[in-house]
């Protein structure tokens, strides 16, 4: 960079010293106008230095390159975005950045000098720290230990050197107190919320005083406000100079925060721009090459009977939910809103018997049912796709057909005990097909498919079991938004088709585009239910936090 | 177009490596003894390991889960114990019951294999009614066994003495050939034969592969966990009790301290041939390669005359290795 700047400086004086000696006025207003742009474009060049260069960046896993010479160029104290569909590569380069992964070929020039980053240590020397997407704590120590683990300041006596605990409390008190986060610096990290947890990994990631923090989806846990809170902190680090490298699905929230946006497809740079050059359809148009006009396909679904009535719903864990009263038609997409800790899942995942309640009944066609296991769920044809695919989803390393036909498999024992396979296999080819499962074959075990085929081969799972009822928690988080709204179309089809659906989700858009009636979920108890196509998102705000006082 | 070749065969070879360093280790004492490569030594090493591919599927079923079992040797004792005590020929001077009629050759089979069936499911039950890690149940059900094995090994007449004198019916099972090939090793191919089929055909099989590949996911899917695991340690407490009695029989006698550690031997073969340490994947030919390089090693090396204690190095080096190359298939590439 530094060559690069001279070079535009020597330039730039060059031209001037020959105005000068071409004898004429010696002020730039003589200069002809475009001249005096191009002096404009190189001052601002100048101005806008590149903390961080990543240049020309291949890296390639077997079968598949990742990332195809990219190029991601960082301002000093600006919040640049990096946006594409899962898959496009983000993580993969964000990773080169901190030393997780080695690139093949390409630089990284900091501060205009180029650095060899080995591993994360290098790169937190170098200034670079990073909030992953995937919180890794350490559930069973607190919450200072986990802040400074690695480099726990340390007390002398002589020889030995032990930790200093008072050193490590005062330490995380000021950081928690200056970044105004209210956690105790000797709680146990087991006992905080997920945001909490997320909170304490953003503020770890700043306590290494680093130039530039990279923000893998930070907000993918957190609640509205607490999102305004890292808002603020984000504003405050960029004041003191601080690059940040955000990346997120949520549009809306990189409009609101980022300086500067590149978009991702497919491993290669599709582009940077300013935000305020960019609006939500656009970044989506250039992330999947193609226009969405709509994010959401269509619905012909047409609500009919009462299908499933809950009534009175109460967990027997005191602080979560209680007295939900609802009923679902067949044909009807039900939509369930509300903040994070609402709730939600737990009582979605009460109706399918595998968390207790207290008080409650639950009717299925009129007639009173009894669920105690996911087992008598699904003899009542009810479904559930779990908040977190990979925990209580996938099983990782069993190939694609028997992740499929799991829930279903005792469909096709034959009399002899032995599994009719070929029957099997074309039931799983058959949803694949529907479903539009990207895979190279039925063979390929699951965790190497990408999010949104991983989702979909857990549709395909229930689709095969027949249900009538489907919980969906969460169906498209961690999916790119092609995937998106393929799995809408999904849910969309299974709504004409006659099923009764209630989907949880956190995402406003979502909430609003695919559901027929919301229901709004406030600390555990119903806030509301409102008609879906005369939903505001204000309302459904408003709803969220009723009871909080 | 070379280098993906090249890659392709990387992958094949790390893909089917523990059968290729089988065929090594072959070769490699068949080079300094060519005499090795005989049927005798085929049928001598097949009928080492029969009964320890019988343990080692057992602890196979108990692994996937991605549980383990340390009481496996102590069953085997405890089995082996009860059919000898009960199998010995009417005029054997030291009998254990002196005045127990002649039984027929089943009944007390069966009965050892029902005393590891008891050990198996009292295992299931601590570990899915009350959720006791595998690992501390069975360390605790194992001493248990130990104990209850010596009372009754202690018992008057017998007070601790060797179960000898066993029924010529009973050793047959252990010693006889038919057509040439030793009992013992038709009825290990059988259990790994209907092993490989419930594993690869039966739901049953499948379930298991998805409790130790991701339990809440099974969960979810409507499986009965609880039950299966309950079911599986059952089984394998079967398989054990079922090894103890071909031991008596293959041995001609037992002590209560048959099978000792014989467990650690089955935990070794599944895990070098390719079992995962936390469950979810494994294959029955993966087991009985795994038991049969500690056969090759075990017999190999008596063969071309190395001292026997060198084994135990090998042995050694073989897991340590033979784990962490085999892991590599699974670790994310970088």
């Amino acid at each position: 960079m530094g060559t690069l700047q001279e070079d535009y400086e020597g330039k730039h004086k060059r031209r001037k010293v020959k105005h000068l000696n071409g004898g004429n006025a010696t002020c730039l207003a003589s200069v002809p106008l475009k001249k005096q742009n191009i002096i404009k474009k190189v001052n601002s060049i100048m101005m806008d230095e590149f903390i961080l260069e990543i240049n020309n960046i291949s890296k390639e896993f077997p079968g598949v390159k990742a990332l195809d010479d990219v190029t991601l160029k960082v301002k000093t104290g600006t919040i640049h975005a990096l946006v594409g569909e899962n898959g496009a590569g983000k993580s993969t380069l964000m990773k080169c950045l901190f030393g997780i992964y080695k690139p093949d070929s390409g630089q990284i020039v900091l501060n205009k000098k180029r650095v060899e980053i080995n591993n994360p240590s290098d790169a937190l020397k170098l200034g670079i720290s990073m909030i992953h997407q995937e919180l890794h704590p350490v559930p069973y120590r607190n919450v200072m230990e986990n802040i400074w683990l690695g480099r726990f300041p340390e007390k002398k006596y002589g020889p030995l050197s032990f930790v200093d605990h008072k050193k490590m409390y005062d330490d995380t008190r000021l950081l928690l107190k200056e970044l105004n986060i209210d956690i105790k610096p000797n709680e146990k990290v087991a006992n905080l919320s997920v945001s909490k947890v997320q909170l304490m990994e953003i503020a770890k990631a700043i306590s290494y005083d680093s130039k530039i923090i990279i923000m893998d989806e930070p907000t993918s846990s957190l609640t509205e406000n607490e999102v305004e809170h890292l808002f603020k902190i984000i504003k405050d680090l960029k004041k003191r100079g601080v690059s940040i490298i955000y990346i997120s699905h949520k549009m809306e929230e990189i409009l609101k925060i980022a300086d500067e946006v590149t978009i991702m497809r497919d491993g290669k740079l599709i582009g940077t721009w300013p935000a305020s050059e960019l609006n939500i359809d656009m970044i989506i148009s250039k992330m999947v090459g193609r226009d969405l006009t709509n994010r959401f396909p269509k619905r012909q679904n047409v609500p009919g009977k009462v299908k499933m009535r809950v009534e009175n719903l109460t967990s027997s864990i005191p602080n979560s939910f209680k007295n939900i009263s609802f009923e679902v038609r067949e044909g009807e997409i039900l939509g369930v809103g509300g903040l994070v800790g609402a709730q939600r899942t737990e009582m979605i995942e009460a109706i399918f018997g595998l968390r207790s309640v207290q008080a409650g009944e639950i009717f299925i066609n009129g007639e009173k049912v009894n669920i105690k296991s996911p087992i008598d769920a699904k003899k009542h044809k009810i479904a559930l796709l779990t908040e977190d695919r990979r925990l209580t989803g996938i099983i990782p390393l069993m190939p694609v057909l028997e992740n499929t036909s799991i829930a279903n498999i005792l469909k096709y024992v034959k009399p002899n005990f032995l599994l009719d396979s070929k029957k099997m296999r074309n039931d799983v080819a058959k949803a694949v097909d529907l479903l539009r499962i990207k895979t190279p074959s039925l063979n390929k075990v699951i965790k190497d498919l990408s999010g949104g085929n991983q989702q979909k081969v857990l549709f395909a799972r229930w689709l095969l079991t027949e249900p009538e009822i489907f919980l969906l928690d969460e169906p498209t988080r961690g999916i790119d938004v092609g995937a998106k709204y393929e799995i809408y179309t999904i849910i969309a089809d299974l709504a004409k088709q006659g099923k009764s659906i209630i989907m949880i989700s956190s995402e406003m858009p979502e909430l609003l585009g695919m559901s027929d009636r919301i229901m709004v979920m406030c600390e555990g108890r119903m806030s509301g239910i409102i008609d879906g196509s005369k939903a505001t998102e204000e309302e459904i705000m408003r709803l969220a936090t009723k009871f909080i006082a | 177009m070379k280098n993906e070749n090249m890659k392709k065969i990387i992958e094949s070879i790390s893909q089917n490596f523990i059968y290729i360093f089988l065929l090594i280790l072959i070769v490699l004492i068949a080079f300094v003894n060519p005499r090795f490569l005989s049927l005798v030594t085929l049928r001598d090493i097949l009928l080492q390991s029969s009964t320890r591919v019988i343990i080692a599927i057992g602890m196979f079923c108990i692994l996937l889960t991605g549980g383990v079992d340390l009481g496996a040797g102590r069953v085997i004792g405890l089995a082996a114990v009860l059919s000898a005590s009960m199998l010995q020929t009417p005029d054997y001077a030291r009998r254990f019951f002196p005045d127990l009629p002649q039984l027929p050759l089943w009944l007390p089979i069966v009965i050892a294999i029902l005393a590891g069936i008891a050990v198996g499911l009292l295992n299931g039950i601590i570990i899915s009614k009350f959720s006791v890690p595998p690992f501390i149940a069975t360390l605790g059900t194992q001493v248990i066994a130990y104990g209850v094995t010596s009372i009754y090994f202690d018992l008057p007449p017998n007070n601790s003495q060797p179960i000898g004198g066993l029924r010529k019916d009973f050793t047959f099972i252990g010693s006889g050939s038919i057509g040439g090939v030793p009992i013992i090793v038709i009825i290990a191919i059988v259990i790994a034969v209907i092993a490989w089929i419930v594993f690869n055909k039966t739901s049953f099989g499948k379930y298991t592969y998805a409790i130790g590949g991701n339990r809440q996911a099974a969960e979810v899917s409507g499986i009965n966990v609880k039950l299966m695991l309950l079911l599986i340690y059952t089984i394998a407490g079967a398989c054990f009790g079922f090894a103890g009695v071909l031991e008596a029989a293959r041995t001609g006698g037992a002590t209560n301290n048959y099978g000792f550690m014989y467990e650690f031997d089955a935990i070794s073969a599944c895990f070098v041939g390719g079992v995962s340490t936390t469950g979810g994947v494994g294959t029955v030919p993966g087991v009985l390669a795994g038991v049969l390089i500690f056969g090759v090693i075990n017999y190999g090396l008596t063969f071309i005359g190395i001292n026997p204690y060198w084994q135990y190095i090998l042995k050694g080096i073989v897991i340590v290795v033979a784990v962490s190359i085999d892991i590599r298939k699974y670790l994310t590439r970088k």
